[in-house]
């Protein structure tokens, strides 16, 4: 969108004009264009595959074998679409899919929230320090140590599925979320918490009235993060779910290694539907995804 | 400003502030039980009952069901010395390092860009942030349509041989392909740090140095890089760590492929769930939880020796 402006104004070696629409910013340095302009060509890296994405995806099976990637569909063709929808069955992967993050966000959520109220507000007592230690050590248990027997364990108690999955993405969630959320309500004034619990609040009342609502930024990066984990996962669905028309999106796109591997404009199509949630998720949300980052990084 | 808030506002209301203190002190609501129960109760089951269970399992001869026997330290005698267990951890750490090196000189300069003045500074960072929300395996698929069908047709038109065939069917230059993805989609956490790094140190310094007629490369030099330096290294333990459980990436590349070229350790793992060799998976699992042990007591010495500062 700002390529055409960018083109006609020739960057640097123009101080006097560039001088005159000094910004009034902190420093009083102006925007440089010589930088902008040098990102701008690095953002290529990053869409040149989703523009491939989205131009194979429009394309006829005929126009997607030529290999080349990167023309514009001709004719222009919502072909692939209509062949994903049903050869994936995009209804019953995509309703798993939302299935699986829903309960992975809403567990998430609840249980990590819950824990880190109870061990923030008790820190000196010793079963809820250790706990948090306790629930912090899975941080460092990557699934791949674990799959072996949580395979083995989620089919004995008939979780092979995805409530089985749902589960093991919380459980892989909870020690992030826990810390996250255990300092930010330490951050939080006791005091509101007192005055309502004067007024005669039970504990319940006090985080449901007083601690939830004020937690509600925070959890909402736990939430994303969550959300994002468990959308995108392929390993342990792959893995945990026995029944293969149970699975979600991302693994479903293996038919597209195996039986379907010449109709690429359908192959295409199919990952772009199933990549299209996270990335709309994460247009409404880039705020949070940025400040959960650098948070979880830094604590 | 903190200090004075906090010791002016318990002598406004001073006795109900002691008397309910001292009363959470001595006597935990049960509640605060029920609310953390839950999660220790889970999380016990869903982590530390198959983290026992694969730990005592990888001492016996179990095939994964029926029978077995304890057989001490068989398994890891035989790791040693398995050719194939040795390639995948050799192939796995070497590809760590590589990626993590990458990501981080990167993720660096983009940082360095993207904490500049700049126009469209917001837009640029969601654009460089993006591929950290998509899903490792259906890129991996995207991008291996490009190295087996595109990128060749640039070698054609350009005359380079070496790419006139797919990169994914080269043994020696297979792995080169998945470090590519894999950084494609780790440089926006890494980038994250790095910015949030940069935009901590306090603006009086950089003016400081102005004054004193320090050019903005001198100022990168002098002042940015060095303060960013204790990032570098949590960033580089992260990213070392996160690598080493590659799976979904190498999947939708090579599979693991040509021949065992690109096997990671999590793939020899997951091999343990068909072949019947389960318990010596098991131990093969253990051994990467003590390098993954390793790992995180080195990130945590850094991290605390980081806020310390």
């Amino acid at each position: 969108m700002t390529a055409q402006s960018l083109v006609t104004t020739t960057p640097g070696q123009v101080p006097v004009r560039r001088r005159r629409r000094l910004l009034g910013r902190a420093g009083g340095d102006r925007p440089s264009w010589g930088a902008t302009l040098t990102l701008l060509v690095c953002t290529i890296a990053v869409f040149a595959p989703l523009y491939a994405t989205l131009t194979m995806a429009f394309k006829t099976t005929a126009q997607s074998v030529d290999g080349q990637v990167f023309s514009l569909p001709a004719p222009f063709s919502v072909d692939g679409f209509v062949q994903a929808w049903k050869l994936t069955n995009f209804p019953r992967g995509f309703a798993i899919s939302v299935f699986v993050s829903a309960v992975t966000v809403v567990g998430t959520v609840m249980l990590a929230a819950f824990a880190a109220y109870a061990i923030a507000r008790n820190w000196d007592h010793r079963f809820f320090r250790w706990s948090f230690f306790y629930l912090l050590a899975a941080m460092f248990l990557p699934f791949p140590v674990l799959a072996l027997s949580q395979v083995k364990l989620t089919g004995m108690v008939g979780l092979a599925n995805p409530v089985g999955v749902a589960l093991l993405h919380v459980m892989f969630q909870l020690s992030f979320s826990v810390l996250l959320f255990t300092a930010f309500i330490r951050s939080l004034p006791v005091e509101l918490e007192e005055s309502a619990r004067l007024d005669g609040a039970t504990t319940w009342g006090v985080f449901r009235h007083v601690v939830f609502p004020m937690m509600a930024p925070m959890s909402a990066t736990v939430a994303i993060f969550a959300f994002l984990a468990s959308w995108n996962d392929f390993m342990m669905p792959s893995l945990i779910t026995a029944d293969s028309t149970l699975q979600t999106l991302p693994v479903l796109q293996n038919i597209f290694q195996t039986q379907f591997s010449s109709n690429y404009n359908v192959a295409f199509a199919s990952y772009l539907m199933a990549m299209a949630p996270a990335v709309i998720v994460y247009l409404f949300t880039q705020r949070w995804v940025m400040a959960g980052v650098t948070q979880g990084a830094i604590k | 400003m903190v200090t004075a808030a906090a010791t002016a506002r318990p002598r406004s209301r001073d006795v109900a502030a002691t008397t309910s203190v001292t009363t959470r002190r001595s006597r935990v609501s049960w509640t605060f039980y029920l609310f953390l129960l839950p999660t220790l109760v889970l999380f016990t089951l869903a982590i530390t009952l198959p983290a026992i269970m694969g730990i005592t399992l990888s001492f016996t001869n179990s095939v994964g069901f029926g029978e077995f026997q304890f057989t001490g330290l068989t398994n890891y005698l035989a790791l040693f010395s398995d050719p194939a267990i040795r390639s995948s951890y050799l192939f796995t750490i070497g590809f760590a390092l590589v990626t993590v090196v990458l990501v981080n000189i990167v993720a660096l300069l983009l940082a360095i860009g993207l904490t500049a003045k700049i126009r469209a500074k917001i837009a640029l960072r969601a654009a460089f942030v993006l591929p950290m929300v998509i899903s490792g395996i259906v890129i991996a698929y995207v991008f291996n349509f490009l190295f087996s069908n595109s990128l060749p047709q640039l070698g054609q038109a350009l005359g380079i041989s070496t790419l006139e065939t797919s990169l994914l069917a080269n043994p020696n230059l297979a792995w080169v392909t998945i470090v590519i993805v894999t950084a494609w989609q780790a440089i926006p956490s890494a980038l994250l740090i790095y910015i949030a790094g940069i935009l901590s140190i306090p603006g009086e310094v950089y003016e400081a140095a102005s004054m004193d007629g320090a050019s903005s490369l001198r100022r990168l030099f002098s002042i940015t890089l060095p303060l960013v330096a204790g990032y570098v290294v949590i960033n580089m333990v992260i990213g070392f760590k996160n690598f080493l459980n590659a799976y979904d990436i190498i999947v939708g590349l090579t599979n693991g492929g040509p021949g065992t070229a690109t096997r990671s350790i999590a793939m020899t793992i997951f091999s343990g769930f068909t072949g019947g060799d389960y318990a010596y998976q098991m131990a093969n699992a253990t051994i990467f939880f003590l390098i993954a042990l390793v790992l995180a007591a080195v990130q945590l010495r850094l991290t605390r020796g980081r806020s310390a500062l």
